[in-house]
């Protein structure tokens, strides 16, 4: 049996996940031996077509990318987004927060025109997604398990048990008790609670859970000494994509 | 000779971001060469207005996922200038140690994986895993090393978690940094290795000088370190500035007919960078950093471009010195407890830190609630299109009786020499030539 063919393709991002995809050396070097890499820009020259499982990160910001992402789609037997970017939109979507024009000339100046852009949207909002691996980043030990799924045929971890499980299972202090704003309760775990293990709120990288319950994390924020405003940021960091945004 | 060439390389690989190498020949005649920037733009400082303070370092490190921690220290340290904040020593010390694993895991990564392949005449890493697979080895524990090196500190290098203004949420243990360091001396042998190993192949990298303006910092007065976290600006035509007077070395423009947003001082451009910093500061290396150069044949200045690989990979030996000092002084010293809390104000400040691919500019102004009213980052890259482009017009010309394939390798080779970080460059994107 010839091996799956996989590949790896990133829009608009920052590559770290793809970066934390090849940072470990023992598991990077076994998974060569079980997948053909055929694309790869950012490590590899080689590129050929024909994918049974294509990894892309990043999100979609402009018209231009649509088709070179539906490509992708046709090419590719299965679709995985990568990393918060491609599955919520990530940072990428706090420019939809505000209105387009002042956000380009904020960067642009009068040249804004020139920098064609429209509002961010994760890839499933362009082409079919077949799995996500969540997280800004990605996490590597969840990336792994994913990708044993996935060469499986089998569906990728969804991730519904917030963030406060792991970090519960951790025996951290809880973060929202010693006064600071944590997104635990209500974003999606399997990030074994990174950030709060190492003494920082969650900002909701990898997501919300499926019906989290805002109103009452935004009064737990509350009851912490944010307000209305400081807590519409703090929520938006890594979830500011709505759908209607992009209606 | 007349001769017609039209190249046009879609998506340079083996670079960071998304890049087009442009050459149009007419008649043995150099038309138009250039790099063509295609990366879709992210538009950063338009997403930090209104932000409050403590939210500017966690969506700034998302710039870039290899210099996630360069960020994050320019935009700290552009803070704690507008809030009017000193980090203490340790922390200092602390932060040039997460530096130091960043700058190490990506030299490292350019090294090995992005040029190395050239220098062996392959497509890329993967075909060495099978012919020099002892190499691809070492490459992939040196590279985890830097990685290892920062998250000791800032718990996962891409993207920083405890590194905050003022100080961190949480601070290393000193056995924690006994270890790490243990680690960086265990493998100092295998960079002595590959400086070897990379000057029998060094003939493989192509000859071709320019000289231009080095930009990078410098030590501040009385000191005698090679400056990657603290310094002022140090140009190599004799003048330093401030970190806060940084426009006066950047001077973004634009250029007719593009949209690329380019930089330049005293000449037609400047380069950042390793070659730089080396040119700028190679006395201050560190004697085991200088032994290699001189393996390597790199007495400064160097005016190859091609050479930045070489220059990274003496910097690399000189900073798994200098951190193995660092941690030395902060375990003498033991680690203390301290109070980083603080409150926010008005005020405006900038930040300048070394990078891996050369200096880094973050400059905020904050209102009195500590929210961002204005934000600028210069990125390294931004700094150096203008470099890569005027080399690529001086060397065009002088490789025409060369194959196309050549010719496209060699301009390839160049931009990838400097390492290009295309999504970082957060304001000139879109460089379209008619």
């Amino acid at each position: 049996m010839s091996k799956p063919r996989i590949a790896f393709f990133d829009f608009a991002s920052c590559e770290g996940c793809q970066l934390e995809a090849i940072n470990f050396v023992e598991e990077f070097l076994v998974l060569l031996g079980h997948v053909d890499i055929v694309q790869f820009r950012e490590a590899i020259t080689e590129a050929e077509w024909d994918i049974d499982v294509s990894f892309v990160e990043g999100s979609i910001t402009r018209e231009q990318d649509i088709p070179r992402l539906e490509e992708i789609r046709e090419n590719s037997k299965v679709v995985i987004a990568l990393g918060a970017c491609a599955c919520t939109g990530g940072v990428n979507a706090i420019k939809n927060t505000r209105p387009l024009e002042d956000v380009r000339a904020d960067v642009y100046g009068d040249k804004k025109d020139w920098f064609p852009t429209f509002p961010t949207r994760p890839i499933d909002q362009v082409i079919k997604v077949d799995g996500y691996i969540y997280g800004c980043p990605i996490d590597r030990n969840d990336f792994l398990k994913n990708v044993q799924l996935i060469l499986q045929g089998k569906m990728t971890l969804r991730h519904n048990d917030p963030v406060c499980v792991e970090c519960r299972l951790k025996e951290n202090e809880c973060l929202l008790t010693l006064g600071k704003p944590c997104m635990g309760p209500i974003t999606r775990g399997g990030c074994g609670a990174i950030d709060p293990t190492f003494g920082h709120p969650c900002t909701g990288c990898r997501g919300l859970v499926d019906d989290p319950n805002e109103n009452a994390a935004m009064d737990v924020l509350a009851e912490n000494g944010l307000t209305v405003e400081d807590i519409k940021s703090y929520m938006t960091i890594f979830n500011a994509f709505r759908p209607e945004d992009i209606q | 000779m007349s001769k017609n060439i039209d190249i046009h390389v879609h998506h340079v690989t083996r670079v960071e971001g998304h890049g087009d190498v442009l050459l149009n020949v007419k008649d043995g005649r150099v038309e138009h060469v250039a790099l063509n920037i295609v990366e879709a733009p992210r538009f950063f400082e338009g997403m930090l207005r209104g932000r409050a303070h403590y939210e500017v370092r966690e969506i700034v490190s998302r710039i870039c996922g290899i210099c996630a921690c360069g960020h994050a220290l320019a935009s700290v340290r552009a803070s704690e200038a507008a809030l009017g904040i000193e980090p203490s020593e340790q922390v200092v010390d602390l932060r040039k140690i997460v530096l130091a694993g960043e700058n190490l895991s990506s030299h490292f990564l350019h090294i090995f994986f992005l040029v190395a392949p050239d220098l062996f005449g392959v497509k890329s890493v993967l075909p060495l895993a099978t012919t020099h697979r002892d190499i691809v080895v070492r490459a992939l524990k040196l590279k985890k090393l830097g990685n290892d090196v920062s998250d000791v500190i800032v718990g996962r290098h891409v993207h920083p978690i405890t590194l905050d203004i003022k100080g961190f949420t949480v601070l290393p243990s000193v056995s924690a940094l006994a270890d790490v360091q243990k680690q960086i001396i265990e493998m100092i042998p295998e960079v002595v290795d590959t400086v070897d190993l990379i000057a029998s192949v060094a003939g493989g990298i192509p000859d071709f000088t320019r000289e231009t303006e080095y930009i990078s910092l410098g030590p501040v007065s009385g000191s005698t370190e090679y400056p990657f976290y603290d310094g002022v600006i140090k140009s190599s035509e004799g003048i330093t500035y401030y970190p806060a007077e940084y426009r006066k070395v950047t001077n973004e423009f634009i250029i007719p007919d593009s949209t690329a947003k380019h930089c330049k001082h005293l000449r037609d451009s400047y380069m950042v960078g390793a070659l730089a910093r080396f040119n700028n500061n190679s006395d201050l290396l560190h004697p085991e950093a200088k032994k290699a150069a001189e393996k390597l044949g790199m007495i400064a200045p160097v005016h190859n471009p091609y050479m930045i690989t070489l220059a990274q990979l003496i910097e690399t030996i000189h900073i798994m010195h200098d951190t193995v000092e660092i941690i030395d002084k902060i375990i003498r010293r033991g680690i203390k407890d301290e109070d980083y809390t603080y409150q926010p104000r008005a005020g405006t400040g900038s930040g300048a830190v070394e990078v891996p691919r050369g200096i880094l500019f973050h400059h905020y102004t904050y209102d009195s609630k500590g929210r961002i009213e204005y934000a600028d980052c210069v990125i390294p890259t931004t700094q150096n299109l203008e470099n890569i482009d005027q080399d690529f017009r001086k060397l065009a010309p002088t490789i025409l009786d060369k194959s196309e394939e050549e010719i496209s390798l060699l301009l390839q080779m160049l931009v990838r020499a400097y390492d290009p970080c295309i999504s970082c460059s957060t304001h000139q994107l879109n460089v379209r030539f008619k």
